[in-house]
Parts: C-alpha cells; sequence; structure tokens
C-alpha cells in the first residue's frame, strides 16, 4: 500500500508502517509451530517406543529434545514476539518502525539465522548443555548482535512516537527485550576452547553457575514466556474485543509487580541442592508473592471481555486469547504450589514438572499466539475474515482436548514417581527400583504422546486455514474494492 | 567501614528504595487525580484506524 492511498482513507497524518517484515514474521511463526509440535510428538514417541531413535546418534532423545523446546520457545514463540513487538509498537507509538524496513528486515532473519545455527549444532552435538541456553558460544555472540539491534529498533520508535503516552503493551515488550539481553550475556559467559572450534568452557562453576543459570532459566519464563505475551494480550485482546482493558491502573501496578518479583524467583528451581538455604527459601517466598501480580494480570486480561463475553461465540480466534488467560492463571497458580519447598520434594525432577511447564506453554504462549494470528493475518492481509471460521473451532476444540490429555497424564504419571522414589518397604529400603518406575510411566507417555498429536493435528488445520487465507486474495479484492479505489 | 559492611548497608538501602518506588508507582496508578488520563490512555490501541 503506498502513503498516497493511506493518506486517501481520510486517517490524520496517518505514518507509513513497515509491515512487510511483521507478514513475513506471522508466517514464519506459523511454520516453526509446526515444526515444534512435530518435534514434540517425535520425542514423546521416542518415551514410549525408544527404538524409534533407530540406533542413530542424531536422533537420540538428548539431541532432539532441545530441538523441541528451542523450536517452541525461540523459534516459534520469539519470531511470534518479534513480528506483533513490530506491529504493536508502530501502532501504539503512531510511528514508523526506527531504522526501517532494512532494521526490522535484519532483526527478523538475523534472528532466524540464529535459530538455525542453533538447531543443526544440537543435531550435530554441538551444546553448551544449559537448558533453555544450549547453543555454543558463536551462536550466542550472533543473537546478542541481533538482539541489541531488536532493542535499538524498538526503543528508537519508542523515541520518535507520535502518541505522547507510552501504551502499557510496550512496557512488557521492552521488559523483556531489555532482560532477555542482560540475562543471555551473564549467563553464557564463556571462553571458547580456540577460535575455530565450537567447544567453550564457561566462566562460572559449582554452585554460582547452577543459581546463574537457573536465574536464567526462570527469567526466561518471567520476561520472555510471560511478560512478552502479556505484551500481546494487552494489545490483542482490546483489538479483538474492541474494548479498552478493563483497568488500566491495574495494567500499571501488574507490570511493576510482575518486574520487581519475578527477578528473585529462579531459586526455586535449586531446592534441596547445595545452594544456601537462605536463597532457596528466598526463591520460594518470591514465587509465591507472584501469585498476586499474575492473578492481577489474568483478571485484567478476562474482564476486558465484561459486556462483550457474547464475541466467544461468533470469535473463536478470541476464544484461542482468552482460554490462553485462563491457562496463564491455572499455571501461575500451580507454579507457586510447586515452589513450596515440601510440595517441590515430591514435584522435583518428575513429569509433574514437565505437565506444568506445558500448560504454560501450550495452554498461555501458544494458545495466545494462536489468537493472535487468527485477529492478524485477515489485518495484515487486508481480507475480510480468516478462509474458513469453522476450522478455527476445530482447531481449538482439538488443541484443547490435547492439552487436558497431555496436562492430566503428566500429572498422574508425576506424583506417581515421586511417590514411588519416596516409597520405602518395612526394613528401611527403597521400596521400588529406577526401572519400575519407568514401567509404570508408560501408560501415561502414551496419552501425552496423543495429546500431543492433538495438538499437531491443530497446529496443521491452522496452517491449512492460513495458507487459504493468504492465497485468497484475487477474489477478495475484486469483491471488496480497495479504499483507495473507491474515492 | 569495612567494604562488606557497606555491602550489607546499600542492599538494606536498596531494599527500602525499591519498595518507596513502588508504593510511589501505586499511589501514582491510583490516585484519583489520574483517573481520566488512564482510562484516555486505555483507549490507544483502539483510536488507531
Amino acid at each position: 500500500m503506498s502513503s498516497q492511498a493511506v493518506l486517501n482513507t481520510g486517517r490524520p497524518s496517518a505514518p507509513r508502517y513497515v509491515e512487510d517484515v511483521i507478514r513475513a514474521a506471522v508466517v514464519l511463526s506459523m511454520f516453526w509451530g509446526v515444526v515444534a509440535f512435530l518435534a514434540g510428538v517425535v520425542i514423546a514417541a521416542q518415551l514410549v517406543w525408544p527404538q524409534l531413535s533407530f540406533d542413530s546418534e542424531y536422533l537420540t532423545f538428548g539431541r532432539l529434545r532441545p530441538l523441541h523446546t528451542s523450536a517452541a520457545i525461540f523459534a516459534f514463540g520469539g519470531t511470534a514476539l518479534i513480528g506483533t513487538a513490530f506491529h504493536v509498537v508502530q501502532r501504539t507509538c503512531r510511528a514508523r518502525l526506527f531504522g526501517g524496513a532494512p532494521l526490522g528486515w535484519f532483526v527478523l532473519l538475523g534472528y532466524q539465522f540464529f535459530i538455525v545455527t542453533a538447531a543443526a549444532g544440537y543435531l550435530l552435538g554441538i551444546t553448551q548443555s544449559k537448558e533453555y541456553a544450549e547453543p555454543e558460544w558463536f551462536v550466542d555472540l550472533w543473537l546478542t548482535i541481533v538482539w541489541v539491534a531488536y532493542l535499538v529498533a524498538y526503543l528508537g520508535t519508542v523515541l520518535k512516537r507520535e502518541e505522547p503516552h507510552i501504551y502499557v503493551a510496550n512496557w512488557f515488550y521492552l521488559a523483556f527485550i531489555i532482560t532477555i539481553a542482560g540475562l543471555h550475556i551473564v549467563n553464557n559467559m564463556a571462553i571458547p576452547v580456540s577460535i575455530t572450534g565450537s567447544k567453550s568452557y564457561g566462566v562460572w562453576s559449582g554452585v554460582q553457575d547452577a543459581m546463574i543459570q537457573w536465574w536464567y532459566g526462570h527469567n526466561a519464563v518471567g520476561f520472555f514466556l510471560t511478560a512478552a505475551f502479556l505484551g500481546m494480550m494487552y494489545y490483542y485482546i482490546p483489538k479483538a474485543a474492541n474494548r479498552p482493558v478493563y483497568s488500566y491502573r491495574l495494567s500499571i501496578v501488574h507490570f511493576w509487580s510482575l518486574v520487581f518479583m519475578y527477578i528473585w524467583a529462579g531459586p526455586h528451581h535449586l531446592h534441596y541442592t547445595s545452594l544456601p538455604d537462605w536463597a532457596q527459601t528466598l526463591g520460594m517466598v518470591f514465587s509465591v508473592m507472584l501469585w498476586m501480580p499474575s492473578w492481577g494480570g489474568m483478571i485484567n486480561g478476562l474482564m476486558t471481555l465484561s459486556g462483550a463475553w457474547d464475541k466467544l461465540r461468533t470469535d473463536p480466534g478470541l476464544r484461542f486469547s482468552v482460554t490462553a488467560v485462563g491457562f496463564y492463571g491455572m499455571a501461575t497458580f500451580e507454579g507457586p504450589v510447586m515452589s513450596i519447598k515440601a510440595v517441590n520434594s515430591l514435584s522435583h525432577y518428575t513429569d509433574w514438572t514437565i505437565g506444568h511447564v506445558h500448560s504454560g506453554a501450550l495452554g498461555w504462549v501458544a494458545f495466545i499466539v494462536f489468537g493472535t494470528l487468527y485477529y492478524m493475518v485477515p489485518k495484515m492481509w487486508n481480507r475480510p475474515a480468516m478462509w474458513s471460521t469453522r476450522l478455527i473451532g476445530w482447531h481449538y476444540w482439538i488443541a484443547t482436548i490435547g492439552i487436558v490429555l497431555y496436562i492430566t497424564a503428566m500429572w498422574v504419571s508425576g506424583i506417581m514417581q515421586g511417590l514411588m522414589w519416596r516409597a520405602y518397604d518395612e526394613l528401611g529400603f527403597l521400596q521400588y527400583s529406577f526401572v519400575e518406575t519407568v514401567a509404570a510411566m508408560q501408560p501415561f507417555y502414551f496419552i501425552r504422546f496423543l495429546g500431543g498429536v492433538c495438538f499437531l493435528t491443530g497446529g496443521l488445520l491452522m496452517a491449512y486455514n492460513m495458507w487459504r487465507t493468504i492465497r485468497s486474495e484475487a477474489e477478495v479484492v475484486s469483491a471488496r474494492p480497495h479504499p483507495a479505489l473507491a474515492a | 567501614m569495612t567494604l562488606e559492611a557497606l555491602g550489607e548497608l546499600l542492599t538494606s538501602i536498596w531494599t527500602i528504595w525499591a519498595i518507596l518506588v513502588f508504593a510511589g508507582i501505586a499511589f501514582w496508578a491510583w490516585r484519583p487525580k489520574n483517573r481520566r488520563r488512564f482510562e484516555k490512555d486505555a483507549r490507544i490501541p483502539l483510536n488507531d484506524e
């Protein structure tokens, strides 16, 4: 769309936004989503049928698992965040992206290059073995460059805004970008063995290394998987519901309390380890306190729909976003419970943790992205609606059943596993050998696999629906004349 | 004063400072005078287009 056409629609001094980058991010995010769900289904199947690694080192669970987690978090979630961040910041600041399309493309494509090099490394066995921070030093350096460019583009746009106030969604996105930069650099401090080799040694060691890793890991959850997607919630739910957020004042307090507290919660990953007791207790207390901002935010998101609940019947895209906020409330209730040391002594190292992560990742992160993409695709491609609304409904129910299968299987399996590990017989011996607990979990691993298949099927329906919507250009343009042509 | 004692003092001051800043933010958010402006700010996403 040319600037001339924009001006002809009669918008007051509408600036031209960078939109091609955002459209590319939408499609790439969908692609990575399907890759991530597929990788998840494959490794879930491997846990049921171990022979599925085919005795190949490249297909072992240990190499495919980081491929799945990185594809889900960084590729699917991260690409959606880059696209939506550029969309939200331009719209709410009423300013063109700082650095324009070239900087936008550099951030998006540079980030894709990071994903591909990281993933190739995992399959070849190149890894730092730090959870969610597996990429080796050369990939980390590249991501640092891309991330600084991301910050420059975002902050530059905020600084040259025409809107006097910085809308709250931008605070969440900005907190995400700044915090991830700090976490990434500190946790990945390493010295390479040689400048031409992939291997490096981290500068941290012992319990400090463990604490820094989980300060990183938990704040990746807090700022990547929570704050950034809350930014998405604060823009796209009001847009889709066509109502302002329930309480803007609550959103301010939500933001600051979340930011002040999250940063301290990391030690709950190291309960009953050599980490000093006071640090463990500190992590637990802050995790429990996080209940308040989390539920404040959930209430704010849900109550935005008050007076417009009927929209959930007609807009299945919005249903995704609202269900996501419900899952956010559920996962942020479960998390603090699991951070309590007495509970953690049962839940830690069991499948309960995996179930908890997935109620957040599938229910909150993936669903809020689905809701957002279903809103964005017709908007960004100038279509009246998605190609098939019914298909969105099918996606919704198949994916929801998938999540329910997944998390209930992991609850049962995890609690069973924890109870079997701590069971003693009358003579004080452990009642079960480790392999007996593994055998007992197999039926639940099968149910989890089925849940994953459901979720993947939903993702494929969505990709097809998106493809048909984007491909539908010709007929839509003839049916609905361009406003510039009509004027 | 040793460096360690100074560190402890600064840690305590920082905690109090963080609490005060947060209280200030909460006061700012709920001050009746600001009610109008926040209602207006909440409409920023909807004013576009």
